[in-house]
């Protein structure tokens, strides 16, 4: 059963690997609404500071709500979606090993890029790791709890808005805390509750996610 | 034990949920009417002005019924969407299919009149407060869920998925409302609670459980309207639908598979 679903994992990898535009395009995105920020707003080095967390943090959830379609899109419209249900190994197990793979060339991008944007907005060093931290920690709740939403909207009408309508309620609470602990730093309170909750929110998400929406696959695919 | 049981489940047929809830929606409609009546009453005529707030405060006799529904609907539906996910009953997706536009409803009715208190009560439409945002997320939850089920066309794939969402939601309420109310907690710190407010008269109190009840059986009574139009829409090639709207009606003449 590992065999199968590491070879689905460097699979899925490959795939991307051979058409890079998708992790660019998001870590694209990312970049540009960023600086939007700073023309729209002001380009006054203490009130960027002050928004940074939540523009960051906000940009990273948009574009990764922009990346769910193609988590399970391409496999459901050329029909490995149904082969990939009838494989020996709980679906479970195999949506997880798709999100890691999701993740890894979506998520992480978006991640690595976040200190820069950081200096952009004028945080400081410490600040910047934290915002580091958050989103490493983040990302991955959201592409999990994501994946519902991705697997109920397969081949609907709409579905790419659609997704974002169910989503962004059940994002609301990661959020919260990511760009909430930044913010601690700069006020100077306590940083550790954030950082528990988030990673208490990762740790629920990580085996509920996929089970729910191995749920929610099953049910699309019939 | 088990005779009651079957004699229960013998409503979660479509033809007689539609005659039980025919025979039900009266009692409830009436029962609403009477309940509102009585209730704006004694929050308009016996109901004393509040001391702090004058006369804006009776806007809560609408307001707090409003968001007492607005969640009890929500654990409703998501009580349904569980029934039709384990045991596949039909209805049970009718009877959450058709909550929750009334949740919606009641939602945004919290939201409004909650505004309109809050102007000349807190000076300002619109506070960032932890209930509001949370009653705000809610009302997402339930367009999420209506966009869903309105989105699929497949009917059982649409009651199937729509009720996974409603169930996820359900899980999510609590962490959400939690979230939000340390976000709030840590950034502001709660300027006006409700808990904060002197004790309430009798005749305040009164009003307000009447106005509760009306609410309640306001949402039946509608919410058996919706799932009767449902049942007759989803049953329409059944013999007993066509005897019931006779002939010529149009669900019968209108032979559009949905």
């Amino acid at each position: 059963m590992a065999s199968i679903l590491w070879t689905l994992l460097k699979r899925d990898l490959s795939l991307v690997m051979r058409r890079r535009q998708d992790i660019v395009t998001a870590v694209a995105f990312l970049v540009i609404v960023v600086t939007l920020f700073p023309l729209a707003v002001s380009p006054e080095q203490s009130v960027l500071r002050e928004i940074a967390p939540g523009v960051v943090w906000v940009a990273a959830l948009l574009a990764t709500l922009l990346t769910l379609e193609r988590l399970f899109g391409d496999d459901y419209r050329d029909g490995t979606l149904e082969q990939l249900l009838l494989l020996p190994a709980p679906l479970t197990l195999v949506v997880l090993v798709k999100l890691a793979a999701h993740w890894l060339v979506t998520g992480l991008p978006l991640v690595l890029v976040s200190p820069l944007l950081g200096m952009q907005l004028g945080l400081a060093a410490g600040e910047i790791g934290i915002l580091f931290i958050t989103l490493l920690l983040g990302t991955p709740i959201l592409t999990l709890v994501g994946a519902i939403g991705a697997a109920l909207t397969l081949g609907v009408r709409g579905g790419g808005a659609l997704v974002v309508v169910l989503m962004v309620p059940l994002y609301v609470p990661v959020l919260i805390l990511g760009a909430g602990a930044v913010a601690t730093v700069t006020d100077g309170a306590g940083l550790q509750a954030h950082l528990s909750l988030l990673g208490a929110l990762l740790a629920l998400a990580l085996p509920l996610a996929p089970w729910a929406a191995a749920a929610a696959l099953r049910i699309s695919v019939q | 034990m088990s005779d009651d049981a079957i004699r229960w489940m013998k409503y979660s047929s479509p033809r007689n949920f539609y005659f039980l809830a025919g025979r039900l929606v009266p009692w409830f409609g009436w029962a609403a009417v009477l309940f509102a009546a009585i209730g704006l009453y004694i929050g308009f005529f016996v109901a004393p002005a509040d001391y702090q707030q004058g006369d804006s405060y009776r806007i809560m006799f609408i307001h707090v019924p409003a968001a007492w529904m607005s969640m009890f609907l929500y654990l409703l539906l998501a009580g349904y969407a569980l029934i039709n996910v384990v045991w596949r009953i039909k209805m049970a997706d009718v009877m959450a299919r058709s909550l929750a536009p009334t949740g919606a409803m009641f939602t945004f009715l919290a939201l409004w009149t909650g505004a309109l208190w809050g102007k000349p009560t807190w000076g300002t439409y619109w506070v960032w407060d932890a209930r509001l945002t949370s009653e705000l997320i809610l009302l997402f939850l339930y367009l999420g869920y209506i966009g869903l089920h309105n989105a699929i066309d497949d009917r059982e794939r649409a009651a199937r998925a729509a009720s996974l969402l409603a169930m996820v939601g359900a899980v999510n309420v609590p962490i959400i409302y939690f979230s939000v109310q340390w976000w709030n907690t840590l950034h502001q710190g709660a300027s006006i609670t409700v808990t904060g407010a002197p004790t309430m008269a009798w005749s305040m109190f009164s009003a307000l459980i009447a106005m509760a009840l009306a609410s309640w059986m306001y949402s039946i009574a509608v919410v058996l309207i919706r799932a009767q139009a449902e049942t007759l829409k989803r049953e329409r090639f059944a013999a007993w639908v066509s005897e019931v709207v006779g002939d010529d009606g149009s669900p019968t003449t209108s032979r559009i598979r949905n």
